[in-house]
């Protein structure tokens, strides 16, 4: 089996328990580059919590996640050192978190924001590294005048955006995201979800989101995972699950849902 | 005499500064690295040099001899009362020369005459933190100097080429020491950072209200940060002193009245001193 | 009934049934026993009154439905995928090289042009960019889109230029199998007219055609065989 045919992250038997309550319990899933992988749910569902885990936030009460690095070594992701990890989530990974405040530093200019992962990594030339911010600016549609303004300054789906280009910087393989139209209006949605099947198509990302937005699923997910009170009680391609519905649950939440 | 006897030699109790000369040790171990310290009460608030002293308090030995500085200049308020305090509670012979000192402490400068082997710089502190502008909290500092993770700081520096056009910082200005640690040199000026890179001396910082020791032994290599196309410059002064005529010293700026008269002078008035009085006899010497 | 050396699909004993929660786990059986076969150059087309499951035959075949029991077996050049039993990435992979499926509804991305809706159809299919947009053109001014609409996104088209995107985006690729689902339904006679030369272009290249067609005269004139999938009834 080729590398490309290799799952890039596989997930078995993850479970996270807060005592008696479950956060999530017994989830495993594959991942291929290039492809995107939502998963749905309502709130408490416990999509957020794996997400969590897959990103490494969170650690398991059971399972485990292997991850095939950059150099083709499949490792444990619970297993890898504080140093590694870290390595991992600043080169390899991103997340877009549903607020971009937390995923950006407000105090730092919109160049210093893309600027800070290469700097992290050790780009030491000023002229290079803002050019390569100019670039990524471009590429997700922020006016490159606004390089050196504070992200305070920025609208919802702008810093949204500048939080998309901070991870991409770093050319990650894969990418998380949470939420990441939630409170967007329907045409900054639009534009953002245009952007990311862009980045996907272009570099062969492979992304993880996390949506309550089915139709946000539709237009971006090759895959879906249903999740309800933990687990995952549907799985399978997008347009099928959507359109021929098993589950009970997964037949309601599609009915239910407005755009259809 | 009465005075001396009734504290403890330097003030603190030998406990206390056992405790902080462990801290010492520890910091002079690892270069650069920031150790925490059980700070004690001090006859003086917070912000007012009391990690300083209580660094000069813990290694002072009765044929010390001290000298105090603030800004470079040995008479402001602050540094005669801090060698006041030392001359009342340790009897210690105390000096305005800096080449007949063996402890030097010091506010925000580091003394223009070289040091020698055997000489110890005490460093006061505000923020040990070089990081903490960026990042305000202590959990997440400690991990990034754990994991040798400073990328945060270059992006201060290029904040500061974007917004002024090169890096603005004047002082504080962020230092590697030994190629591993991010350290702060206290609000000396950047013009002081060459000094401390392989130094014959001991410098010591102490932050009182953060409780902080930091150290760099003699001869540390101490290299301060830039970007490739934007390297670190030396400030310099358009004019030599006024007094001495030195041109290769931090010079400060005097008002002399309320018509804009000012006039530049050496901030280490030691040296200026020095200068103006071994010139002088030469002076003499040709009018003759 | 086993793949024979020219069936591009093979249908076998393929049943779907609905099992609707909503409404209390009712059951709706739709098909049951379908089978037949398509071979590469010929159009096969879906008959029976509307509601018996002849989209739903497309849709199983495509994977877009659940197939309940047999199996669908599609060449894959010298192999065989079993739709009913593929992977998520199988079922991926055959409708990027193998299947393509010109579906009633256009479902589009917001903000992409007419051009590139139908040229990434292309790329999806392994052309290159260059090559993928310039067939794209060529398609859509054989269909008489107008270019001034090419960088419009066709949400904002009428129900027959959608209609014609969509053609467009499943003849620009060159699929071994082919499905069709009333691709003539909102055209007018020009139009139905370009569709008919198309099929029967790609017929000439050996694609399997499966199709549904309201229109006689269409039906007329590419239809190779007819199936009446009343047969099929559950």
């Amino acid at each position: 089996m080729s590398a490309a045919e290799e799952a890039l992250l596989t997930a078995a038997g993850l479970t996270k328990l807060y005592g008696a309550r479950i956060g999530c319990m017994d989830v495993s899933l594959d991942l291929y580059a290039g492809e995107v992988l939502a998963v749905v749910g309502e709130s408490g569902s416990g999509k957020s919590t794996l997400l969590s885990l897959l990103a490494t936030q969170l650690r398991p009460t059971h399972g485990h996640i292997r991850y095939r690095m950059r150099d083709g070594v499949v490792r444990d992701l619970f297993t890898l050192g504080e140093a590694e990890r870290r390595f991992l989530w600043r080169t390899d990974w991103g997340f877009v978190h549903q607020d971009p405040r937390l995923g950006l530093r407000m105090g730092v200019s919109a160049g210093g924001n893309v600027g800070e992962r290469l700097m992290a990594v050790g780009w030491r030339n000023y002229g290079r590294i803002r050019g390569e911010a100019l670039a990524w600016l471009a590429r997700v549609e922020i006016d490159t005048e606004r390089i050196d303004d504070l992200p305070t300054t920025f609208s919802g789906g702008m810093r949204q955006r500048l939080q998309i280009a901070k991870h991409m910087v770093t050319a990650p393989r894969l990418v998380f995201m949470d939420e990441p139209t939630g409170g967007l209006d329907v045409s900054v949605q639009a534009r953002l979800l245009d952007l990311m099947r862009g980045l996907v198509a272009d570099h062969g990302l492979a992304v993880v989101i996390v949506t309550h937005d089915l139709a946000v699923a539709r237009l971006l997910s090759h895959r879906l995972l249903v999740m309800r009170h933990g687990r995952v009680i549907e799985t399978g391609l997008t347009d099928q699950v959507l359109d021929d519905p098993r589950e009970p649950y997964t037949q309601l939440l599609v009915s239910a849902d407005l755009r259809g | 005499m009465t005075d001396a006897v009734a504290y403890n030699f330097a003030y603190l109790d030998e406990q206390s500064k056992r405790t902080i000369r462990r801290a010492i040790l520890k910091a002079v171990a690892i270069p650069g690295y920031q150790v925490p310290f059980p700070s004690r009460e001090m006859p003086m608030p917070y912000g007012w040099g009391t990690g300083g002293v209580q660094v000069t308090a813990s290694i002072l030995g009765p044929h010390d001899v001290l000298k105090v500085i603030d800004q470079g200049a040995d008479d402001t308020t602050n540094a005669v009362s801090i060698r006041q305090f030392f001359a009342r509670t340790a009897g210690v012979r105390t000096t305005t020369r800096t080449s007949e000192a063996s402890i030097i402490q010091t506010r925000h400068r580091i003394p223009e005459a070289p040091l020698a082997e055997g000489q110890i710089v005490v460093f006061q502190v505000p923020i040990p933190e070089p990081l903490r502008f960026l990042e305000p909290r202590e959990s997440e500092t400690r991990q990034l100097h754990a994991l040798e993770d400073y990328g945060l700081m270059h992006v201060k520096l290029y904040e500061d080429i974007a917004r002024h056009g090169h890096i603005a910082t004047a002082y504080a200005y962020p230092v590697m020491v030994e190629a591993r640690y991010l350290m702060d040199p206290s609000p000396t000026p950047k013009f002081d950072n060459p000094k401390m890179h392989m130094s014959p001396a001991l410098q010591l910082f102490g932050a009182g209200r953060e409780q902080r020791i930091y150290a760099l032994p003699p001869y540390t290599r101490v290299v301060s940060l830039d970007f490739d196309d934007h390297p670190f410059a030396r400030t310099r002064f358009a004019q030599p002193c006024a007094l001495c005529g030195e041109r290769h010293t931090y010079l400060d700026e005097v008002l002399l009245d309320d018509r804009g008269g000012r006039m530049f002078v050496c901030s280490d008035t030691d040296y200026c001193q020095e200068r103006r009085t071994t010139a002088a006899p030469e002076a003499r010497n040709e009018r003759r | 009934m086993v793949a024979t050396d020219t069936a591009l699909v093979t249908v076998t004993g393929v049943g779907k049934t609905f099992v609707m929660h909503l409404r209390a786990g009712a059951t709706l059986p739709v098909l049951r026993e379908v089978s037949f076969e398509v071979h590469a150059g010929e159009c096969v087309v879906l008959d029976g009154p509307s509601g018996i499951g002849k989209s739903c035959i497309l849709k199983m075949i495509f994977g877009n439905y659940r197939i309940d029991a047999g199996s669908i077996l599609v060449r894959e050049g010298r192999q065989y995928t079993d739709v009913a039993r593929a992977s998520p990435r199988d079922v991926l992979r055959l409708r990027q090289r193998v299947i393509g499926y010109i579906s009633q509804f256009l479902r589009t991305i917001p903000r992409v042009g007419a051009l590139d809706v139908v040229a990434q159809a292309a790329r999806d299919h392994g052309l290159e960019a260059a090559t993928a947009r310039s067939r794209a053109a060529d398609l859509l001014a054989r269909l008489a889109i107008p270019e001034r609409l090419w960088q419009l996104p066709p949400a904002t088209f009428s129900g027959g230029e959608q209609q014609r995107i969509n053609i467009a985006r499943g003849f620009v690729a060159m699929h071994p199998v082919l499905l069709l689902d009333e691709p003539t339904a909102s055209l007018d006679q020009v139009n139905r007219a370009a569709v008919v030369e198309f099929i029967r272009h790609r017929k000439r290249a050996g694609t399997a055609l499966i199709g549904i067609f309201h229109d006689e005269d269409v039906k007329r004139l590419v239809a190779d065989r007819a199936i009446d999938v009343s047969r099929f009834r559950a």
